[in-house]
């Protein structure tokens, strides 16, 4: 539905984007995440058709944002990070103007306002100013505005910024119901928004897609190898004596103190070797009561923390 | 089509709701009616609306601006005109628009002023030929003047900058004629041809010149074209 193929940003001499290239399939929720900064704006503008890329190729639904812009346009609903709005406007006249400007027919204008002030719970303010609105609700409008036209794609620029955490809660649910209508890439600085909304996460760092992987993939890529949470009454130095000398474990951390009654221990295993039913039957054919055993995915914070001192690191 | 007419419709609902044309349309009206009245009371006045046509034009050069000043200042500052340029809609669809609105307002002003004339035919025996020249001369100096004060719009988010570069752009096209009498030739002769000013005095005495027809359309055409050449370099920016 999407696709960017080398696609480069200068500013001057300053590269804003660098060599970005990623598809997204329709239905998807992909996240972009980075630090201020990282050019999550700048690839977003691109791919609207506001501004060309200096180099490289975007289609959205098959058309070249450049060359056939304006068919492209029709299938995008855009957020922009700023939510222009006309302030001297009521809600209900800008969605009009929007709904003109996107060339759909006046009763259809009609109708879908209606739609989109239901789903975006505006109904008290549809005929208010919007100067005179606070943030959260023209958040909203700016929504309502960018799906009024029922567009394939939907491309949302940091929609819970600068938002009271109540009307960060409520727009994220917003946009986890327009998920499954619409192809959508929202980008954000802030990490459990991504795993809470997006099936696929694109980490960008200085104009350069650092990593790409579903939420919980992308932890056991950047360790290279799996965590094991387990949990069991046994003897704490034959236990791990035992369990560190399986094939594919690589480490034993012992979490509980010495002295506690239950023994709870990490596993790292080789990435994609899945070794919790080799634990298991280790356990029991021991005679020791198994009492947890799950995998745990290092938190997206770790990794982005773990992703940008690295690139630090090298830049440094 | 449809999205100029729509962005035409939208500016002229502005127009209406902001304070700013009433005031400039209303100052515009009370100036020029001074210098009327002022004309037509003078000693061995003549029936005619030569002088308030020069007034006319001369305050339209501050009008202008004024008129277009916020049409794309504004969209920058909101940051409109991301949205406005995401949109299915041609940027020369969206200059058109904009200045047709303002175009529109124009022409209601200066029908406002047919009251003058009305004046004159109750009290006098006007020469018909020359009123009416002197509008259309009057009618093209102005849509010249808002395409001027639209470009300066393009090139800034704050209104009053826009202002005083439309204004300053069109003072410079006006009296560029003074600036003709100091040298001599073809120098002269270029500079005269770039005058707005110098192109209006046909008009005045009744007569309708197709090249200064065509200076003014020209004039709009160039900066109209220029105003969508500078909204596409926003986009690099
Ligand atoms: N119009 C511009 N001119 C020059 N530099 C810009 C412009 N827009 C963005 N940049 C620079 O490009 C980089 C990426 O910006 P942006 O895409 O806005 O990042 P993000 O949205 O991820 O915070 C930043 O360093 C920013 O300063
Ligand atoms: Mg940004």
């Amino acid at each position: 539905m999407i696709e960017l193929e080398n696609v480069t940003k200068n500013f001057g001499d300053f590269p804003a984007v660098t060599d970005i290239s990623f598809r997204v399939e329709p239905g998807e929720v992909l996240g972009f995440l980075g630090p201020n900064g990282a050019g999550k704006t700048t690839t977003m503008k691109i791919i609207t058709g506001y501004m060309p890329p200096s180099s490289g190729r975007v289609t959205v639904a098959g058309f070249d944002v450049v060359s056939e812009s304006l068919t492209a346009r029709r299938h995008i609903g855009y957020l922009p990070e700023t939510v222009p709005l006309y302030t001297d406007m009521t809600v209900e006249e800008y969605l009009g103007f929007m709904g003109t400007i996107r060339g759909m027919p006046r009763d259809r204008i009609r109708s879908r306002i209606g739609d989109v002030i239901d789903v975006c719970r505006l109904e008290e303010y549809q005929s208010s100013h919007i100067s005179k609105l606070s943030k959260g609700f023209r958040q909203r409008v700016g929504i309502a505005q960018a799906i009024l036209h029922e567009p394939d794609v939907l491309i949302l620029d940091e929609p819970t910024i600068g938002i009271d955490p109540i009307q960060v809660v409520e727009t994220r649910q917003l946009i986890k119901n327009l998920a499954g209508d619409h192809t959508v890439i929202v980008s954000t600085h802030i990490l459990p928004e991504v795993s809470m909304l997006c099936q696929r996460v694109i980490i960008i760092h200085e104009g350069e897609i650092v990593a790409v992987d579903a939420p919980e993939n992308l932890s056991t890529r950047l360790r290279g190898s799996e965590r094991i949470e387990l949990e069991m009454r046994a003897p704490r130095d034959e236990a791990t004596r035992i369990i560190e000398s399986l094939e594919d474990v690589t480490g034993v951390t012992a979490v509980s103190p010495r002295e506690a009654e239950v023994l709870s221990i990490y596993v790292d295993a080789v990435a994609g070797s899945d070794t919790r039913a080799e634990l298991a039957s280790t356990v029991v054919s021991r005679g020791w009561d198994l009492l947890t055993l799950r995998s745990t995915g290092m938190t997206l914070e770790e990794i982005f923390l773990n992703l940008t001192m690295s690139e630090d690191l090298e830049t440094a | 089509m449809k999205n100029t007419a729509a962005i035409a419709w939208k500016e002229t609902k502005s127009y209406f709701t902001t304070p700013i044309a009433y005031i400039v349309s209303s100052m515009f009206l009370v100036l020029t009616g001074i210098f009327f009245v002022n004309d037509i009371t003078a000693p061995f006045a003549e029936a005619s609306v030569r002088g308030f046509i020069n007034w006319a034009s001369f305050f339209t050069l501050f009008l202008a601006p004024l008129l277009t000043m916020r049409l794309l200042s504004e969209e920058q500052k909101l940051g409109t005109l991301e949205l406005l340029l995401t949109a299915p809609v041609r940027d020369w669809e969206v200059v058109v628009g904009k200045y047709l609105s303002a175009l529109a307002l124009y022409v209601v002003i200066m029908a406002l002023t047919l009251y003058y004339v009305v004046l004159l035919y109750w009290f006098g025996d006007p020469d018909g030929g020359p009123i009416y020249s002197a509008y259309l001369g009057v009618f093209l100096h102005g849509a010249a003047a808002l395409a001027v004060g639209l470009m300066a719009s393009s090139l800034t988010g704050n209104q009053i900058v826009s202002a005083a570069v439309g204004t300053a752009v069109l003072l410079t096209l006006s009296f560029i004629d003074e600036v003709a009498d100091l040298v001599s030739g073809v120098t002269q002769n270029v500079l005269l041809g770039f005058s707005m000013n110098n192109h209006l005095l046909d008009f005045r005495r009744g007569i309708i010149d197709t090249s200064s027809v065509a200076f003014y359309l020209s004039i709009a055409a160039v900066f109209l074209f220029l105003t969508v050449r500078f909204l596409e370099t926003r986009r690099w920016r």
